[in-house]
């Protein structure tokens, strides 16, 4: 276990390392090259944060917080402003105890998002995961449009070593996530894994479509605990606030996958998203292979973008 | 809505303010804080944004007031001019080699981006201005990456050259442009694997296939949605590889696309082409005074007057409106209006670019069932002259023989008929709208830019 956290701790500090340089260096300006904290220290301040793609909106509550503070501590050093602020994030990014729950009943888990963020890879990943912990895998290759979709992840359920139910290419999604839950419950599948195609959440016909997948899902298999994933390209701006919006209301979303944090890209919007919505980041993923995928550490996460760990010994 | 937009931003910004004869810098910086924000909240990168925003400033301090316009929206006129300054003035083709010389395309991005689907979109495209176009599966690491090209290539009906059990993409890269030399392609596109512009072995990669084969088009894919790492993106990619031109995709998502703004600002290299859809026709022109529209959020207004001007016979357009203002509109009147909209692009591209409508897009797309059009034109199809003139014509038994004419039940001759009564009503009550659009086309109006405030 703690090998793993270790294997994430690096694997993320060096997935972030330009974020890291780039957020601390710039960070580290303002708190050193403000004498006062005045309007001019909190806008840069806050400008920093939209550069790392948190989002006025979720940047503004930021600074709104740490003004509080700063009033109520009567701090006067720009440089104390930094454990306050990053505190206010971690706090903010939080994971609640039982939010990995379903991994341990049985579970039907629903893999959502837009195109090519990495749906398919995060489901070979997370199917590599629980076939470790010795679970019954399924997976459910229900992305029926894109090309060679299904080929793609029969190659993963290969590399996982689990099994999958299939459709044709241009066959009703609806109907392969039937067959799989009716399938998942006769051999006793502990987690069934369903891949989707990808859609832009402004599609409301494929926003339907999805939720006829989840009317399906809850009618044939109510016994089953429910957990719909939306994954998020690390690397999206603001546009991943209305994706994750417009999931949520379509699947009742209760996790985000947030992926490519192996790039250059800062991940700010999953501070945005938690600010926003209140739904959890759970895993992330660094990387294109099997092993890539790590759960969700707000305490690492927010460490590895500050680099603080230094500092505790 | 997820974004007020700039315009309502900006009047409130401005109610108080009347005509005055010059821009004060006091006017400027309050307009230019809102332009700002508008930027930042369309993802365009920081940097990018504060540049651009000193830039108009310097430019619009000190300017006179155009008559007619108030001063927040002589600001936006000058914000405007300069962004579309900055997406680059005019459309940009692909260059291609002359003669019968094969032109090398290279594709190249991060994971996802969109690169095997562009690749047989740009093919299509192509093939439609007569090139024959060889595409080369160089992605030899995604899982069913050749199959998906394959499967693409098959649909264009353009030939995929693959060499499934090679793992070297300079190799496939080789002998694929020999084999287009010998049998008469003049495009080869190189459709390679998605790769982090920070992976120095797969920047490597492509660095290689430059070295071995002559590209002379590389062109980087880039997700619309794309945040402020955009600029770093597109920095390495063009630093390490060379970049000819962008292809923005994902646009008919409700992103603001400022991604496009930042990588044109660090590459200075053309945006292309846009994927506006998962169909392989779904690749369009880019436009770069649509997506300053866009990234401002100041809805197409301009475009759609464009458009209409260009694709509409403006003298049936004025009938049609004035029958329309009057409540006379037949089932004739229908058919026209339905083929001058075909002529446009569909309905929802043209709703797409009216101010406000941009972002919801996906709900008109899905509105607009194609099959439901085609099965209303075999209704008024099955309609004899007289009927189509006249509706009143339309008794149960002439409605009976032209629902066994288009083949649908009589309920939905009934629904048809009913709607379009309705219709015909709401349209009464409409003071001139599209004779509205046909005059401002025609007349060509000041600043370039159509004002909503
Ligand atoms: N670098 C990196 N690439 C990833 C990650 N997750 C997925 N990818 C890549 O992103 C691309 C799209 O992934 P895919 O699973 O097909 O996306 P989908 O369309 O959402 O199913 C593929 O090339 C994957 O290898 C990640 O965490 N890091
Ligand atoms: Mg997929």
């Amino acid at each position: 276990m703690s090998e793993e956290k270790l294997g994430f701790f690096e694997r993320l500090k060096n997935g972030l390392t330009k974020t890291r340089n780039n957020i601390v260096s710039s960070i580290d300006s303002v708190f050193n090259g403000f004498k006062t904290i005045d309007d001019d220290f909190y806008e840069e301040l806050e400008e920093i944060l939209v550069m790392g793609d948190i989002g006025i909106k979720a940047a503004e509550q930021i600074i709104m917080e740490l003004k509080k503070e700063v009033k109520q501590r009567h701090i006067k050093e720009p440089v104390d402003c930094r454990d306050i602020l990053i505190d206010s994030i971690k706090e903010q990014m939080k994971v609640n105890q039982d939010a990995y729950a379903f991994e341990n009943v049985t579970s039907v888990v629903l893999v959502v998002g837009v195109n090519g963020v990495g749906k398919t890879t995060t489901i070979g990943k997370l199917a590599s995961i629980y076939k470790s912990q010795g679970k019954k895998v399924l997976i459910a290759a229900a992305d029926t449009f894109r090309a060679a979709a299904s080929e793609q992840l029969e190659e993963w359920a290969k590399r996982a070593e689990v099994d999958i139910i299939t459709g044709k290419e241009g066959s009703d999604p609806a109907s392969v996530i039937f067959d799989a839950v009716n399938a998942a419950k006769a051999r006793k599948i502990d987690i069934l894994l369903c891949d989707t195609a990808g859609r832009l959440h402004n599609k409301k016909n494929l926003m339907e479509e999805l939720k006829k997948i989840g009317r399906i899902i809850e009618r044939e298999f109510p016994e089953a605990h429910k957990e719909s994933l939306v994954v998020l390209d690390g690397a999206t701006g603001q546009n991943a606030l209305m994706q994750a919006r417009e999931f949520k209301n379509a699947t009742d979303i209760t996790g985000i996958v947030l992926t490519k944090m192996d790039g250059t890209a800062k991940g700010g919007i999953a501070v945005a998203i938690q600010s926003e919505l209140q739904v959890p980041v759970k895993y992330i993923g660094v990387g294109e292979k099997i092993n890539d995928l790590q759960k969700f550490d707000p305490n690492d996460f927010v460490d590895a973008l500050f680099d603080r760990s230094h500092e505790k010994e | 809505m997820a974004f007020e937009s700039l315009t309502d931003k900006l009047q409130s910004v401005f109610k108080n303010l009347r005509n005055k004869g010059r821009l004060t810098e006091e006017d400027v910086k309050a307009a230019l804080k809102e332009v700002k924000m508008a930027l930042l909240e369309a993802d365009v990168n920081f940097k990018v944004v504060k540049q651009f925003v000193k830039t108009v400033e310097e430019r619009a301090i000190g300017q006179d007031v155009m008559n007619g316009l108030n001063p927040g929206q002589m600001v936006v006129k000058i914000v405007n001019e300069e962004l579309t300054a900055l997406m680059g003035s005019e459309t940009t083709e692909i260059a291609f080699q002359p003669g019968k010389a094969i032109t090398v395309i290279m594709m190249c991005g991060l994971q996802g981006a969109g690169k095997t689907t562009t690749t047989a979109k740009i093919a299509g495209k192509l093939k439609l201005k007569g090139k024959k176009s060889l595409l080369v599966a160089c992605d030899v690491y995604r899982p069913a990456a050749i199959k998906q090209l394959q499967i693409n290539g098959e649909k264009q009906d353009v030939e995929v050259f693959a060499i499934p059990d090679s793992k070297e993409p300079v190799r496939i890269a080789k002998e694929a442009v020999a084999y287009a030399e010998k049998n008469g392609y003049n495009i080869v596109i190189l459709d390679t694997a998605g790769r982090l512009h920070i992976d120095e072995d797969m920047m490597q990669e492509l660095q290689n296939i430059k070295e071995n084969v002559t590209v002379h088009q590389t062109l980087l894919v880039v997700d619309a949605m794309t945040g402020q790492d955009a600029v770093n993106i597109a920095k390495e990619f063009n630093e390490k590889i060379g970049l000819d031109g962008v292809v923005l995709t994902k646009m008919d998502g409700d992103s603001r696309g400022g991604a496009a703004l930042s990588v044109k600002a660090v590459t200075g290299k053309p945006i292309l082409y846009i994927g506006m859809g998962e169909k392989l026709s779904d690749l369009e022109q880019f436009y770069p005074d649509r997506m300053a529209g866009r990234i401002l959020g100041m809805g197409d207004v301009l475009s759609l007057i464009e458009k209409v001007q260009a694709d509409v016979d403006v003298d049936k357009e004025k009938q049609m409106a004035a029958k329309l203002k009057k409540g006379k509109f037949d089932f004739e009147d229908y058919l026209e209006s339905m083929n001058q909209m075909k002529k446009m692009g569909g309905l929802a591209s043209i709703l797409g670019m009216m101010p406000g409508m941009g972002s919801k897009m996906g709900d008109i797309e899905s509105m607009v069932d194609e099959k439901q059009l085609k099965r209303m034109e075999a209704i008024v199809l099955s309609m004899t002259p007289a009927e189509r003139q006249n509706p009143k014509l339309l008794n149960p038994g002439r409605k009976h023989r032209i629902a066994r004419g288009a083949g649908v039940d009589i309920s939905v001759v009934n629904r048809f008929i009913k709607q379009f009564e309705q219709s015909q009503k709401m349209m009464k009550q409409l003071p001139g709208m599209m004779g509205g659009i046909g005059k401002k086309g025609r007349g060509g109006f000041p600043g370039r830019l159509n004002f909503p405030f």
